[in-house]
């Protein structure tokens, strides 16, 4: 590549940069005061394209572009105070997986809702009137509207520095940011201040995602690809810091320029692709960045938040009774194939559900007795999943081996990832998590050589005698008793309990010799690895194996299976998996608006049972008892 | 004493199961300095963080110049005129002094009767502390634990408050800043301010106060004139000496 060549990518990287940074900032302000992660940003990005669009195309012309841009702003801005004055403000003193799974189901609603509005087609705007021609930059064509974009995100961070700097609106808010409470204390109405903040927050996303709309189509996937890039741009930029945000914007952008620039290098021996590694990149300059400073470029540590839900109760052995209906369930399930005659799709829905089991068990692991809220637990069923399919269609392996390396290649994963996941905690590692999960996603969806790209691997199909339903059933309730088995031996372990005193009080537990990181990393990839077995059962139950049921949906499931059954015990995503996995498939089926569908039972269960569902219980009965 | 400004009646609050303050009574009349006294633990803190309305699980009633604050959010009450320094201070440590002062900043403000109350510009409050006047745009985590504190009142004394719950303002700072500080209350209740105080350390509660509650195990286990507490050993051996 030429230097002139670099330089140019090197600007159009800028332009990138600050659609990142307008993503990026409103996050961090937002968890700054409120701290939420708002996991809809994304959305409100992907509905700033989409309004920006329609303002553009239906009243056209420098007003509808330019004035639409603005008025797009607004009314993202508007939509966000909404959000937090009709939801998030009756959860903030929820546990934070309630909070994040609030605004993740706002992303499901958000996205039907475009389906709905704009349909399914990728919207490109028209160019900005004014900007419609380009400059020349040594010997390149540069168009003018990058060059306009490279330049205002530096301009709003300029604006945002000073405000934040001199207006009492930004003090408060940086006091905010540090102790809401005794700015509360002081006289100053909270709830004003956080319906602001969000609504400015917002209307940044919205400006970002409307500035987009001359440059890229609106595309209902934008939301969560801009989450997950506008969270690796956090991570790195420093929580709360915006020009570390900034910062990382530029570094993430460049980068990826820089790969795309640098094309298809041929080393002599083997010919590599740098364009397709763009997310691999993303994810290098994370890595390195959370080695050297945890808390991001211009981040500060964060004092230890201080816990508002009760402590847990330990987890206790099953009674024997319990024991005994576990072995009458065990034994109806066995009884099941001999419905197969008549039901054969009992079998199947069968099958789906003990993967849900072990999917939800698996994620259980670490987010009840581990603390550690993985937002991304289907990287660990994709990369098992992918796994067995790619040993199958590249080296033709048998199914047994095959079955067996999928728990192997995501323990891997699991291990990586977890390295890095386990310095962090609270939100920070779901965010991380989350981050993981896309990359994952996305790595099988641009490696289409190997992967199979957006049509996945087909033709994963079990050999005789498995390709009988009943026999296939056998073999996945086999290895889902002995996955469940397997964790729950874990817990009664030593290990388990190490794993739990380092979630209930880090200091002490290392204090008395315990490791915490490391056991909180093994137990990590306990989990990636057994939630493995399900990927790759999941992989021949199925025959095939695409990016789409690996992708973010899959994760906020599992999030969803744990909560519905409580985190308190370990029957809990049992019975919670299954019962998700039956729901998906009796009412999800009925609508193509089952994201909507979805969101909106997640929002109901939210506000109805803000401390959880069985909190609410223990609530319940603690008022009988005698107190407030 | 004339007006009655605080009252407090039966009030109880609880940290999750754990009961923490039992039917507590009293009052605070206009311009008095009333010490609530009593060992770590006693339930000193809990008590202004429950009258300032920080802590949920609670039962009783507060009432502020004839206003029931129980059920207000702490902004309401302090726009009452309530103002509330915090035993940890609580100073916003990434902005400047002058800064954390606009935070707590008012409008003026006056008594029920109408005459207006003391009004604090930060001019005036960098008389009150010279200390903070040399360092205006020092950062809060660049300030000493008893400039922190000056700061902690200033900026509630921005808020122009009619009374200020001051809790544990001597603790953990050197002997000559807690001579200062008892120099300030004097000088706050010569402007007509009423305080409710909480203190552990006897030699500066009486250089202040004119009433005083003692508290132990979240109860009031004695009440009388600052001068009677002083001359009753035998209660400060039970509740107040370590």
């Amino acid at each position: 590549m030429t230097f002139s060549a670099f330089l140019f990518q090197a600007l159009n990287g800028l332009s990138t940069a600050s659609g990142l940074f307008f993503i990026a900032v409103g996050l961090s302000l937002i968890f700054g005061v409120t701290r939420i992660i708002n996991i809809a940003h994304g959305s409100l990005y992907m509905l700033g394209t989409y309004i920006a669009y329609s303002f553009a195309t239906k009243i056209g012309g420098v007003f509808g572009f330019w004035g639409g841009i603005v008025a797009t702003a607004l009314i993202v801005g508007v939509i966000g105070a909404l959000i937090e004055i009709l939801l998030l403000r009756r959860i903030y003193r929820a546990p934070e997986l309630f909070q994040l799974l609030a605004t993740f189901a706002l992303v499901l609603v958000f996205n039907d809702m475009a389906l709905w509005i704009w349909g399914p087609e990728d919207l490109l705007g028209p160019r900005a009137p004014g900007l419609r021609g380009s400059i020349e930059v040594l010997g390149r064509r540069l168009p003018e509207y990058d060059l306009f974009l490279a330049l205002i995100g530096p301009a709003v961070l300029l604006i945002l520095h000073f405000a934040l700097a001199k207006t009492r609106f930004g003090r408060l808010i940086r006091a905010a940011t540090q102790d809401r409470e005794m700015v509360g204390a002081l006289g100053v109405n909270q709830a004003i201040l956080f319906t602001s903040v969000f609504a400015l927050g917002a209307a940044l996303a919205g400006l970002g995602g409307a500035l987009q709309v001359a440059r890229e189509p609106a595309n209902l996937a934008t939301d969560l690809v801009a989450i997950g890039d506008a969270f690796v741009v956090v991570v790195v930029g420093g929580m709360g810091s915006i020009s570390g945000a900034y910062l990382a914007a530029v570094i993430i952008a460049e980068v990826k320029a820089l790969c795309i620039g640098i094309g298809v290098v041929d080393f002599g021996f083997i010919t590599v692709n740098f364009s397709k590694f763009t997310l691999v990149a993303e994810f290098l300059v994370m890595a390195a960045v959370l080695i050297a400073r945890p808390y991001g470029l211009l981040g500060k540590p964060q004092g230890a938040v201080r816990s508002i839900a009760e402590p847990e109760e330990p987890i206790r052995p099953a009674t024997p009774m319990l024991k005994m209906l576990a072995v009458i369930v065990l034994a109806g399930l066995m009884g099941l194939p001999l419905l197969a005659q008549t039901q054969p799709y009992l079998l199947i829905l069968g099958i789906d559900v003990l993967i849900a089991v072990i999917f939800a068990t698996s994620l259980h692991f670490i987010m009840g007795p581990g603390g550690m809220h993985s937002f991304g637990h289907a990287a660990y069923f994709g990369l098992g999943a992918y796994g067995a399919a790619l040993l199958v269609k590249w080296l033709a392996v048998p199914m047994g081996i095959a079955i067996a390396a999928a728990p192997l290649v995501a323990l891997a994963g699991a291990l990586l990832f977890g390295w890095f996941a386990v310095r962090l905690s609270g939100v920070y590692l779901a965010m991380l998590t989350l981050a993981f999960a896309q990359i994952v996603w996305a790595a099988v969806f641009q490696w289409e050589g190997f992967t199979g790209g957006s049509n996945g691997v087909i033709g994963v199909w079990p050999p005789p005698p498995f390709d009988k339903a009943w026999v296939y059933f056998v073999l996945t309730l086999l290895l889902t008793v002995i996955a469940v088995l397997l964790l729950r031996r874990f817990l009664f372990a030593p290990f388990g309990y190490a794993m739990r005193a380092g979630r209930d009080s880090p200091l002490r537990a290392e204090a008395i010799g315990i490791d915490v990181k490391r056991v909180h990393w093994l137990a990590f990839a306990i989990a990636g690895g057994i939630c493995g077995i399900g990927g790759g059962l999941f992989a021949f139950a199925k025959g095939s194996i695409s990016p789409e049921t690996i992708s973010v949906g899959r994760s906020i499931d599992g999030l969803v299976m744990v909560l519905l059954g409580g985190i308190q015990t370990l029957t809990g995503p049992i019975v919670g998996g299954s019962l998700y996995a039956i729901l998906q498939d009796t009412v999800m089926r009925q609508t193509e608006y089952w994201r909507a569908l979805l969101g909106i039972i997640i929002l109901v269960l939210v506000l109805a049972f803000p401390q959880g569902i069985v909190g609410a219980f223990a609530a319940l009965w603690r008022k009988r008892g005698g107190g407030p | 004493m004339s007006d009655t400004m605080l009252s407090v009646e039966n009030l109880s609050a609880w940290y999750g199961a754990a009961r923490i303050l039992y039917d507590l009574n009293f009052n605070v009349g206009r311009g008095e300095v009333v010490a609530l006294m009593g060992r770590n633990g006693a339930g000193k803190s809990t008590t202004m963080k429950t009258i300032m309305g920080l802590i949920a699980e609670r039962q009783g009633a507060v009432k502020f110049n004839g206003h029931d604050i129980s059920r207000l959010k702490p902004f309401e009450i302090a726009r009452l005129g309530l103002g509330f320094t915090p035993e940890d201070r609580r100073i916003f440590v990434d902005l400047t002094v002058t800064e954390n002062l606009d935070i707590g900043r008012q409008a003026p403000r006056s008594f029920p009767d109408g005459t207006p109350a003391p009004s604090w510009t930060p001019e005036k409050l960098f008389k009150l502390f010279p200390n903070l006047g040399e360092m205006p745009d020092r950062l809060g985590n660049r300030m000493s634990g008893g400039e922190q504190q000056m700061l902690t009142v200033a900026r509630t004394l921005m808020g122009n408050p009619l009374l200020v719950l001051l809790d544990e303002p001597s603790e953990g700072v050197a002997p000559l800043i807690v001579e200062q500080m008892a120099n300030t209350i004097i000088e706050l209740k010569k402007e007509g301010l009423s305080i409710l105080l909480s203190e552990q350390n006897i030699h500066f509660a009486r250089l202040v106060s004119d009433r005083v509650y003692v508290l132990e195990k979240g109860q009031i286990h004695w009440q009388g004139s600052m001068m009677d507490l002083a001359g009753n050993l035998e209660v400060q051996r039970a509740y107040l000496t370590v």
